[in-house]
């Protein structure tokens, strides 16, 4: 299944580092198989420290947005922290009229973000 | 009188497939290239139209998986428009819970319509709900690039 992941995933200090290998965050079937790598990473840790970076990514819909939810509701029922990072202007105001950018704390930079679970 | 490189129009049969929705999708944003549209315009038009098909496709052939929904598309030098049928019996877009109310930002579903109507100019369902047409009109130069 990892030669599948559609998810680049590194680990530091605690807090696990994703990012996302493609561009367009738009297919329900890898937006699925994302949610449930993701879960699975939060499962298996007791206080989960997440930061997800879009670096790479152009485009999602409102399907990722919703497992992104998903995953935030995850790490608050085991009292862990997810940050976001790295979004680009388009997609920030896409957060912005959904109001979504109220519920996620968003960080202009990785590092920024991973200093902030410190 | 507009010429080839003024308008691009079409109509598809498309299945839920992800390369026959890519295939329609590219098409009309190559067009939207072609005419010089901003970036913006391309972000907006391709957000609009994947929410549109993915939500034909999920609730309106969530009983008929194997036919193929309708997609028309009329491009020119100042505004896209896309309408999108599908056979299912259609629903009341007045129905949908607002999402950016408090008591919703926490639900992982029902941005769709409200992310169509955000980025579009001018949004607009039949009376059964089952066929959405979509304009989205081309900014002013210099805005949106």
């Amino acid at each position: 299944m990892a030669g599948d992941s559609r998810l680049r995933i590194r680990e530091a200090d605690g807090v696990t580092q994703v990012e996302f290998v493609d561009r367009n965050i738009l297919d329900e079937a890898n937006i699925q198989a994302i949610g449930e790598e993701i879960g699975s990473i939060i499962e298996g840790a007791p206080e989960p420290k997440l930061v997800i970076s879009f670096s790479n990514v152009d485009h999602l819909s409102s399907a990722a947005l919703g497992a992104l939810i998903t995953i935030n509701n995850k790490v608050r029922a085991k009292s862990g922290a997810l940050r976001l990072s790295n979004i680009d202007p388009q997609i920030y105001e896409v957060f912005m009229i959904t109001r979504l950018n109220k519920i996620f704390e968003i960080h202009d930079s990785t590092e920024q973000a991973v200093e902030s679970l410190a | 009188m507009a010429n080839a490189h003024d308008n691009a129009s079409g109509v598809v049969k498309v299945h839920d497939e992800r390369a026959e929705i890519l295939a329609i999708e590219e098409r009309i944003l190559g067009v939207l290239d072609e005419m010089g549209y901003p970036s913006a315009s391309g972000f907006a038009v391709r957000l609009a139209f994947e929410e549109a098909i993915t939500n034909a496709f999920e609730h309106g052939h969530r009983e008929r998986p194997n036919e193929a929904v309708t997609v028309e598309y009329a491009v020119d030098t100042r505004s896209v428009q896309i309408t999108i049928e599908d056979k299912g019996p259609g629903f009341d877009p007045g129905i949908i819970p607002d999402p950016t109310l408090d008591e919703n930002l926490d639900k992982p579903f029902g941005r769709g319509i409200m992310l169509i109507r955000s980025f579009m100019s001018d949004v607009a369902f039949n009376p059964s709900g089952n066929r959405l047409t979509m304009r989205y009109d081309r900014p002013p130069n210099g805005s949106g690039a």
